[in-house]
């Protein structure tokens, strides 16, 4: 700091706006983690496949070639061809667009479900939330996650859809728990007090002033979630609850991939690798995220 | 201290009957008819009845709730819909397995994890570092499937050590057995020592910042002694709260690793049941999943406060 004052450095700062300042150095904090931008640029690419598979594939995913069955991987097929001679690469390429659905809706869910109950519950307080939704989500945290998705998928119905609802429930409780902590320790600050002192209606309060101050660490619980969400998906699939055929899966593709491990090794190995990338990418990146938040803003 | 106690013991109380309401309504929207699935379809519609009424499916839902509560309590959870099994004698038999499965697994994590947690925070910022903080976090990041599919592909396709799959019981043959779980356990294993290497290094890093750390090193204690006899002791008190939450996890683990290998223990028992709409199985099968998650959690809870005096009542956040 001295350094920099006798430098003069300071005083060239001094112009810029300090949200403007301090979003810069967030952004070089986040810059200089060399494997949050790898993460980062390979979920950009992942996203760019997801929204635009069509251009990358080099097959149609879903054309049967009974002439090449189980080819291994060549210049015609990169990852070779699956058991009714589809295409791996194209397919493991489309199934990134259900992978990353899955993730991001899932997570849509519970944050829709956990967000607002959890800001109540920790703003007002009172029975409610001590009796009721603090027990209910000790409940639900009691579960084994993938258990409780495998059961209410089963009460659902096997799908695609019913599987995202079923994982936004089971990710809810999470959120609500930290949404409901950050608030609870907002309440008691002193801008809060001031905008109740100025007689603020409380909605005015909670979503105006609390929610923005609470935003980094919602954020980055999300960014994990999404890479839960993503394997939980896989898993569901693979047991055959999840995504259906013949929609292309990465999960259901391991789970046909594994009845070939001896034959096509590389029906084992694609989707799961593309599950891996997908997954760390998006830890790295979310990783990333929270160190970027956390010396400032917490 | 006693209060201490009861309070966290009722709360128990509260969250096992949250949990046992969740089961028993989950499962009673559960579309399909259990009188049904014993007749078979073409039964009469009078035995369908007949049965109905004697197993209480006409009783109103708290009714039957509260039957199944008090029966499950006195450790009758009914009869399989499959076979007619007793459930508590299935689970009985499957759960040995499953604990079997489960100390490998952590034995495996831990021999991982405490090595390379402590390389990693005493070399804090080195290679060795990084290269252990990118593999725990690849180690996070695996799908548990599809690392068993990878290591059947190495150890039983490529190599030929191990067979892909089986179960042979710990009484029938102990090496056999062990071995054929070797696979699996490392599949389970691997996520778990990445997470624990992770939790282990942040609380070691905080601890070796400590001022009794300093003094052991002024007093010139050799390293070893600092690391292993001061610093390794204090660090392990959070993981081992947090290896309570991680339980949970393994156990849901357990369920897709088990079909893979085909090891007949829990966690096949609930996939299978569940996709043979098999009720009665499925609840008390994911009951008791829930009750050994809450029944840690509560012994994790009160061997750290006894641990550690600085914990006190309603630490609620």
């Amino acid at each position: 700091m001295m350094e920099q004052v006798q430098k003069g450095e300071i005083t060239s700062v001094k112009t810029e706006y300090p949200r403007i300042r301090l979003m810069k150095e967030m952004l070089q904090r986040l810059l200089e983690n060399k494997l949050a931008v790898v993460g980062g640029v390979f979920t950009i690419l992942l996203i760019f496949l997801a929204l635009f598979p069509g251009v990358v594939a080099t097959h149609s995913h879903t054309e049967q070639d009974y002439s090449a069955v189980l080819v291994p991987p060549s210049a015609a097929h990169w990852f070779g061809t699956d058991e009714l001679g589809r295409d791996l690469f194209s397919r493991v390429i489309y199934g990134a667009t259900t992978s990353l659905k899955a993730g991001l809706i899932s997570v849509g869910i519970a944050l829709g479900i956990g967000l607002p109950i959890g800001m109540l519950s920790g703003y007002f307080r009172g029975v409610w939330d001590e009796f009721l939704i603090m027990r209910i989500t000790d409940a639900m945290l009691s579960f084994p996650p993938l258990v409780l998705a495998l059961t209410l998928v089963a009460v659902f119905g096997a799908g695609l859809e019913n599987a995202m609802i079923a994982i936004g429930l089971v990710l809810t409780p999470s959120f609500m728990r930290l949404i409901r902590g950050e608030v609870l320790a907002h309440r008691e600050k002193e801008y809060v007090e001031a905008a109740r002192a100025s007689g603020l209606p409380s909605w005015r309060i909670l979503f105006i002033h609390i929610l923005p101050n609470t935003i980094a660490p919602i954020i980055v619980q999300a960014t994990l979630a999404i890479a839960a969400a993503i394997i939980t998906e896989a898993s569901l699939s693979y047991l055959g609850l999840g995504t259906q055929p013949p929609t292309p899966s990465w999960g259901s593709m391991l789970s046909t991939g594994q009845g070939y491990l001896e034959q096509a090794p590389w029906l084992g190995l694609f989707p799961g690798l593309f599950i891996f990338i997908t997954v760390l990418s998006i830890n790295l990146f979310g990783d990333g995220i929270r160190d970027m938040f956390d010396s400032k803003l917490k | 201290m006693f209060y201490f106690l009861l309070r966290r013991f009722s709360l128990m109380v509260v969250v096992l009957l949250l949990v046992s309401i969740i089961i028993f309504s989950l499962l009673n929207i559960l579309p399909g008819d259990p009188a049904m699935l014993i007749l078979g379809q073409e039964s009469s519609p009078e035995a369908l009845e007949a049965l109905r009424e004697k197993m209480g499916l006409n009783d109103p839902l708290p009714v039957q709730y509260l039957h199944w509560l008090t029966d499950s309590l006195q450790g009758d959870f009914g009869k399989s819909l499959r076979d007619n099994n007793d459930v508590t004698a299935i689970l009985l038999k499957k759960v040995p397995i499953t604990i079997q499965l489960a100390f490998m697994s952590f034995a495996i994590a831990v021999l991982i994890a405490v090595p390379a947690a402590i390389i990693s925070a005493t070399r804090k910022g080195t290679s060795l570092d990084y290269l252990s903080t990118f593999f725990s976090l690849s180690g996070v990041s695996f799908p548990p499937f599809w690392l068993g599919i990878l290591l059947i592909l190495i150890f039983s396709v490529g190599l030929g050590w191990l067979p892909p799959s089986g179960f042979v019981s710990l009484a029938e043959n102990p090496v056999r057995s062990v071995l054929l779980m070797l696979m699996p356990a490392l599949a389970l294993g691997i996520r778990l020592a990445a997470e624990l290497t992770r939790m282990l290094r942040s609380s070691l890093l905080e601890v070796l910042q400590s001022d009794y750390i300093r003094t052991g090193y002024a007093k010139g204690l050799m390293e070893r002694a600092v690391v292993f006899k001061h610093a390794l002791r204090n660090s392990l008190i959070p993981v081992i709260t947090i290896s309570g939450l991680q339980f949970a996890t393994l156990i849901g683990g357990v369920v897709i690793i088990e079909t893979i290998f085909s090891i007949p223990g829990i966690g096949q028992l609930v996939y299978s049941a569940i996709l043979a709409r098999d009720f009665p199985v499925v609840q008390g099968a994911v009951m008791m999943m829930a009750f050994s998650v809450v029944i840690i959690n509560f012994m994790v809870d009160i061997t750290y406060s006894i641990l550690d005096p600085r914990i006190k009542v309603g630490g609620e956040r």
